[in-house]
């Protein structure tokens, strides 16, 4: 178990230096640290997507502090910490607080006047969409920097209760990055999730700077503990690696990932987009990687995914082995755009994966 | 035919003028470029008249005058009009790199800052599709992690009378509606030019994906007075009952994937090694091909 879960780390870490590569061609992870640069893109409302952090991370920021999905590889946790930062006292300059001054003698206008703005509040929560070090790499120090909301009978229970923001998680990806008791574990506890859940979804109890917060469970996806996080108020989801605007998605069989499993997450995320106007906007679509989204590139992307399992499937059926699928060249009209080869993943590897996860297994007909 | 050959002698001196330029992008600085104010007023309602090579018509596998690669060329054989009646797909707009080639009216508006008078962005809207801004303020173009649209981002600069636009972050799209797809990295140089009641519109069209070589293609307009672009309201319905997650393509091997896309080929006795040439189809040079293989018995 111990090795699966070391060797599941070190597959984490080569597949965030590979997203640095691909989004950085010169040099190794840490010299692309050293030079790279965050880009902060609105989404919608209080909504923002930074790249340039490992997989995407996504930012609520405002009244009720920072909600972060996905946290980064753990070497730029100073910057999303930073930009995150920026991004709340954005807010609370966009929204200052509310004025008090009315009904009483003692309240003046000159008090409030001297700086009027509080520091900015701090993250209350991170949620993992799954538990990639390119995705969960800056839970330790994230987390450590923020104070999550707590009181009544927990903070009188457990004194530490508000220290560090809560981290949520389905629990298959806490499972990914702990270990059993005695075992040596992949990540720092530190690092793992706080609160997960096992079930179709999750809710979040209470509205967060004006949002519905819902994290769906996307079985056999991208690993077998994906979720998708979905914004009510502003109308943004967050797809972790199911959707990527880089490459083919990568399908983590040794952990639960399924070609089939990503097309149910598209389809289930489409189910829930609404287009603006025309087809564009409306629901946006924060991918795991690679640039803003919404409906209209996440149904290219499952056709494209559809049409692929179509092929692999067809010829699965005629009873061809995974060279002769290979052979097919099924993804060549794709590759162009979509084709990736890199230490960690390649189109062939994707081929592999889709492969693999339609073939009937052994023993079974 | 008389607006063809005023159509014509723009063409060309575009042509000329980008040639000389040493090609369109990334190159701003070598053209002389005017302020914001200047060029001349393309406001207004302007009519298709035509365009040269029968785009709003187009038959399954006609592919000749399309430098596609051959990755363009398996996507079209696979592709199936029925994808269109996905609800995904219903109500999409032609994108920047289609829609002056359809059959739609354009309506041509100009944003003037109330303090300076200066156009600081000229506004195009076709029937069918979605207000496109085209900004002549120098803002930059956004980060190449925002999100992309139908129209994509706009900028313009007057090089004398002629108005260029340059356009990026397009949505994935077709480049004829019959599955020749353009990708999402796609960006567009638009080249417009008023003569009078006659505006040209130059399309060149660079895909680092799909396309071999830039891809370009004239539209003419007629200024029509009488004109009023109306609204186009749209409803997704199921126009198929199909179960759910079904995606329509020809899969490699069927019928449809080995033998209709020649139909273009067959009926009008073009060899299918010229339907599927690619940029050599843009050139005068291809003719020479048709006429051999028809000459052979």
């Amino acid at each position: 178990m111990r090795a699966v879960l070391l060797a599941a780390a070190g597959f984490g870490i080569a597949l965030a230096a590979a997203h640095g590569r691909a989004q950085q061609p010169r040099g190794s992870i840490q010299e692309v640290d050293a030079v790279q640069e965050l880009d902060v893109v609105p989404v919608h409302g209080n909504i923002y997507m930074i790249a340039g952090a490992g997989g995407n991370i996504t930012v609520s920021a405002g009244k009720d502090g920072v909600f972060l999905v996905d946290s980064g590889i753990a070497g730029m946790s100073e910057r999303v910490l930073d930009a995150a930062r920026r991004l709340e006292r954005q807010a609370q300059l966009k929204e200052p607080p509310i004025d008090l001054r009315f009904g009483a003698e003692t309240r003046g206008t000159l008090q409030s006047s001297l700086n009027p703005i509080g520091p900015p509040k701090p993250i209350r929560y991170i949620v993992n969409t799954h538990f990639h070090a390119d995705h969960t790499g800056g839970n330790e120090k994230l987390a450590k920097a923020g104070r999550t909301f707590t009181g009544g009978n927990v903070a009188g229970d457990i004194a530490d209760a508000g220290q560090g923001a809560s981290i949520l998680a389905y629990e298959n990806t806490l499972n990914h990055m702990s270990a059993p008791t005695g075992s040596q574990a992949p990540t720092p506890p530190a690092a793992w999730p706080t609160d997960t859940f096992h079930q179709d979804s999750m809710k979040l109890s209470h509205f967060f700077n004006g949002d519905a917060v819902q994290i769906i469970h996307a079985p056999d996806a991208h690993t077998d503990g994906d979720v998708i996080v979905y914004f009510r108020g502003s109308d943004v989801l967050v797809s972790g690696d199911i959707f990527q605007m880089t490459t083919y998605p990568f399908i983590d069989v040794a952990n639960g990932g399924t070609i089939n499993g990503i097309i149910d997450g598209c389809n289930r995320m489409l189910d829930i987009v609404i287009p603006e106007f025309r087809m564009e906007g409306g629901t946006m679509v924060v991918p795991g990687h690679g640039r803003l989204s919404d409906g209209a590139d996440l149904a290219y992307y499952r056709d494209m995914l559809t049409i692929i399992r179509d092929r692999a499937q067809a010829l699965i059926k005629q009873g061809q082995t995974l060279d002769q699928v290979k052979a097919a060249k099924i993804t060549a009209d794709y590759d162009p755009r979509w084709g990736v080869n890199n230490n960690t993943w390649s189109t062939e590897r994707f081929v592999e994966a889709v492969y693999k996860t339609l073939a009937p297994k052994p023993g079974k007909r | 035919m008389h607006h063809m050959s005023h159509a014509a002698l723009p063409a060309a001196v575009v042509l000329a003028t980008l040639v000389g330029a040493g090609g369109f992008g990334g190159h701003a600085q070598e053209y002389e470029v005017s302020t914001a104010s200047r060029g001349v007023d393309l406001s207004g309602e302007w009519t298709p008249v035509r365009e040269e090579d029968n785009t709003g018509n187009t038959e399954l596998g006609d592919w000749v005058g399309i430098p596609m690669n051959e990755a363009a060329r398996l996507r079209a054989m696979a592709w199936v009009a029925s994808i269109q009646t996905l609800p995904e797909w219903q109500c999409r707009p032609h994108a920047v790199s289609y829609i002056s080639r359809g059959p739609s009216q354009l309506r041509i508006s100009k944003e003037v800052d109330p303090v300076s008078r200066e156009v600081t962005a000229w506004h195009m809207e076709w029937l069918r599709s979605i207000d496109k801004a085209i900004y002549m303020d120098g803002r930059p173009h956004p980060s190449e992690n925002a999100p992309h649209t139908w129209g994509g981002f706009s900028t313009g600069q007057w090089i004398g009378d002629m108005l260029r636009i340059h356009t990026t972050h397009i949505k994935e799209e077709y480049l004829k509606r019959d599955g020749v797809f353009h990708s999402d990295r796609i960006s567009v140089n638009q080249f417009l030019i008023r003569r009078g009641n006659y505006l040209t519109f130059l399309l060149v069209e660079y895909d680092p994906v799909y396309l071999t070589e830039p891809l370009i293609r004239s539209t003419e307009y007629q200024l029509d007075a009488h004109q009023n672009i109306p609204p186009y309201p749209c409803n997704v319905v199921e126009e198929v009952d199909r179960p759910r997650g079904v995606v329509p393509h020809n899969l490699p091997g069927t019928q449809q994937y080995r033998d209709d896309v020649r139909d273009f080929a067959n009926r009008y006795n073009i060899p299918w090694d010229v339907v599927t040439a690619g940029a050599e189809t843009m050139y005068p040079e291809i003719q020479d091909r048709i006429n051999a293989a028809r000459a052979k018995p």
